[in-house]
């Protein structure tokens, strides 16, 4: 009796280190899944927020093709979340064949940080692997009662913006970029060639720091800051905060189908970014369980006319020139620069603007104090 | 009674059963608190510094902290009445109110975080009459307060209760008899017995509230420097792969938590010394 209390504490221990490496060992023993015609195949499809009700479709228009083609039934299982989460979980094991997430940075993090996929991804599909787009646009209340139609408009006095924190949401880093680059082109007259003019380069840091003045003047007026996109719309549809949403215009569309036209109405302004949600195969799964084959079909597939057209239907801009005519009525013309032409790539962007310490944070050190 | 001066359990086992407590307490909480330690000692001493000092970590910490100790001390005061009223009277519909106290308990966090910003938001049942006198509720520190008030209430009520329950009415009736009023009675015969469950009550409520995060991010607005509690900066930095920084501040937490938490034990053992030697 005396001695067994002095042994079981170490034992104690000891059970439990061996049983925790246990399971982080467990994580990587193989899962194969048979690739035979007449087998049964499961994807997993981790993707961002607001594309839940698109890939239920695709799935669903995906596994009917590829069973006629092959004979093979395929089950796509889909996982949605923040964007910048999502990446986190698949970095830290969860077995994603298929990534489709809101932004290259989350699948750069990937491929740096969790080495699941080749540093070239982004070239392994046509379009930067951006099988579809969309941009930012604003969301106003019925009759637009604060005349709101373009980026300036914004800072007039009164007006509340709700976005979601660039820190937490995709979509959030997209605003903030849209705005940033809106307002640079407007500092610079409408050229936004000279950002790689060196002999511009004098007007163009006047033009950043114009930029950075309006984006820390465009968050001083957001009372809220969500986590996520659809927090954002919650907070100024069911909350009535804010003069303006600034949102996803996929995003945009579908609240104004699911809550009626007559509670809000959609500004598109003259200007906005070119967003590129990008796809990818994660290398290290696929060859581990054998399905690298039909997930690279999954992905082509979102660029063939089928493919794109539901992805038109979900409000998601299409790549294809007919399925983009046959929509045209849905998608009012706009000028759309890109993340690589205004900031240098997702990388670069990331490093100056959201990462700790930069221009974000620094809108509300000043603030704070 | 056979003579012998010690008596054993009438359960054996004592080195299995401890052995079985080390296991677990090791499995679910020693190793990972220790994981949580070495990942916040993977970053250098200046790097760690900077992050815990950092004002928008600073300030994360006052509003964590403070509404996490506003909130549980409005659960002291209103957790007593509502366990007071429980115990003490019997009317139509307490079976009910008492299945209700423990709702906070089951209902997912952000269920909760989402009906109070209902509530309270400026167009809410609720909020738009505060609105009138010009009081923000949603997207406040109030809001925080309130979310966390919601979340402790189960855990103040429910041990009270039997504490209350076992306040010896008779002392009270010979009490009354002695000449004692009514605030010397609850001073002398209901306060010491049920102190040590208040204080209970009020440190697990408070401990709930610093770690909550699902009600709070709906109702707070995440403002930073305004409205952020700490462990929305900690998912930020896991937003950002910034692990050992979200490590180090769960690790502050840890700290301040713990010191918070011992000080209450160490007030709450002097008051019985106090309240023993006062009493002779």
């Amino acid at each position: 009796m005396s001695k067994q209390p002095a042994l079981s504490i170490p034992l104690g221990i000891f059970c439990a280190v061996g049983l925790t490496l246990l399971a982080a060992c467990g994580g990587s023993s193989s899962d194969t899944a048979g690739s035979g015609a007449g087998s049964h195949v499961t994807l997993l499809n981790v993707s961002y927020d607001p594309t839940r009700e698109l890939y239920r479709d695709v799935n669903e228009a995906f596994a009917k093709e590829w069973q006629t083609k092959t004979g093979q039934q395929v089950t796509i299982k889909q996982s949605h979340g923040g964007s910048g989460s999502q990446a986190r979980a698949v970095i830290d094991g969860l077995p994603a064949d298929v990534v489709t997430l809101a932004l290259a940075y989350d699948i750069d993090s990937i491929q740096r940080k969790g080495k699941r996929l080749g540093a070239n991804w982004q070239t392994r599909f046509p379009d930067n692997s951006a099988p579809y787009t969309s941009t930012i646009v604003f969301l106003v209340r019925k009759g637009n009662p604060q005349q709101i139609h373009d980026w300036p408009d914004l800072l007039k006095p009164g007006i509340a913006i709700v976005t979601p924190n660039p820190k937490t949401s995709g979509g959030a880093r997209w605003n903030y970029l849209a705005a940033w680059g809106a307002e640079l082109r407007r500092e610079l007259h409408g050229d936004l060639t000279k950002l790689d003019d060196p002999k511009a380069a004098k007007e163009v840091a006047a033009a950043q720091a114009g930029a950075e003045k309006f984006v820390a003047e465009m968050y001083r007026r957001a009372p809220v800051l969500d986590s996520g996109a659809r927090g954002a719309t919650n907070t100024f549809v069911q909350r009535e905060i804010g003069d303006v949403l600034l949102t996803w215009e996929n995003e945009a569309l579908l609240a104004i189908r699911e809550l009626g036209p007559q509670k809000v109405e959609i500004v598109v302004p003259s200007i906005s970014i070119l967003a590129e949600p990008p796809v990818a195969v994660v290398d290290t799964v696929v060859d581990r369980r054998g399905t690298r084959q039909i997930a690279e079909a999954y992905l082509q597939y979102m660029y063939s006319p089928a493919g794109q057209e539901i992805a038109a239907k979900h409000y998601f801009r299409p790549r294809n020139a007919q399925v983009q005519e046959k929509f045209r009525e849905q998608f009012a013309p706009l000028e759309l620069f890109t993340v690589d032409k205004v900031f240098g790539g997702w990388t670069a962007a990331h490093d100056k603007h959201f990462a700790d310490g930069g221009v974000f944070d620094q809108i509300y050190k000043v603030k704070g104090q | 009674m056979n003579g012998t001066i010690r008596t054993p359990s009438v359960l054996p086992g004592f080195g299995l059963t401890l052995g079985f407590s080390t296991f677990f307490l090791s499995a679910i909480v020693l190793i990972p608190l220790a994981a949580l330690v070495t990942k916040t000692a993977t970053m250098g001493w200046d790097d760690l510094v900077r992050t815990l000092l950092d004002p928008r970590a600073v300030a994360s910490y006052r509003l964590s902290f403070g509404a996490s100790l506003l909130a549980a001390t409005l659960n002291g005061v209103f957790g007593f009445i509502i366990a007071w009223t429980l115990t003490r009277y019997e009317f139509p519909g307490r079976k009910l109110i008492d299945a209700l106290i423990d709702m906070p308990f089951a209902l997912p966090t952000a269920v909760s975080g989402i009906a109070l910003t209902a509530v309270f938001a400026e167009n809410g049942w609720i909020g738009q009459y505060l609105a009138v006198y010009g009081i923000k509720v949603a997207y406040t520190w109030i809001g925080v307060v309130v979310a966390l008030t919601l979340i402790g209430l189960p855990f103040v009520v429910r041990s009270v209760q039997p504490a209350l329950m076992e306040v010896q009415r008779d002392l009270e009736d010979a009490a009354e008899t002695l000449g004692a009023n009514r605030i010397t009675i609850f001073r002398r015969i209901i306060l010491p017995t049920v102190a040590p469950a208040m204080a209970t009550g009020f440190t697990m409520a408070f401990a709930r509230a610093v770690g909550e995060y699902g009600s709070v991010i709906f109702i707070a607005g995440n403002l930073p420097m305004k409205t952020e509690i700490t462990p929305l900066l900690i998912v930020i930095k896991l937003e950002q792969f910034d692990y050992a920084g979200a490590a180090a501040l769960g690790f502050a937490m840890l700290v301040l938590s713990f010191v918070l938490l011992f000080s209450i034990n160490l007030l709450q053992a002097w008051g019985r010394r106090h309240h023993v030697a006062a009493g002779r």
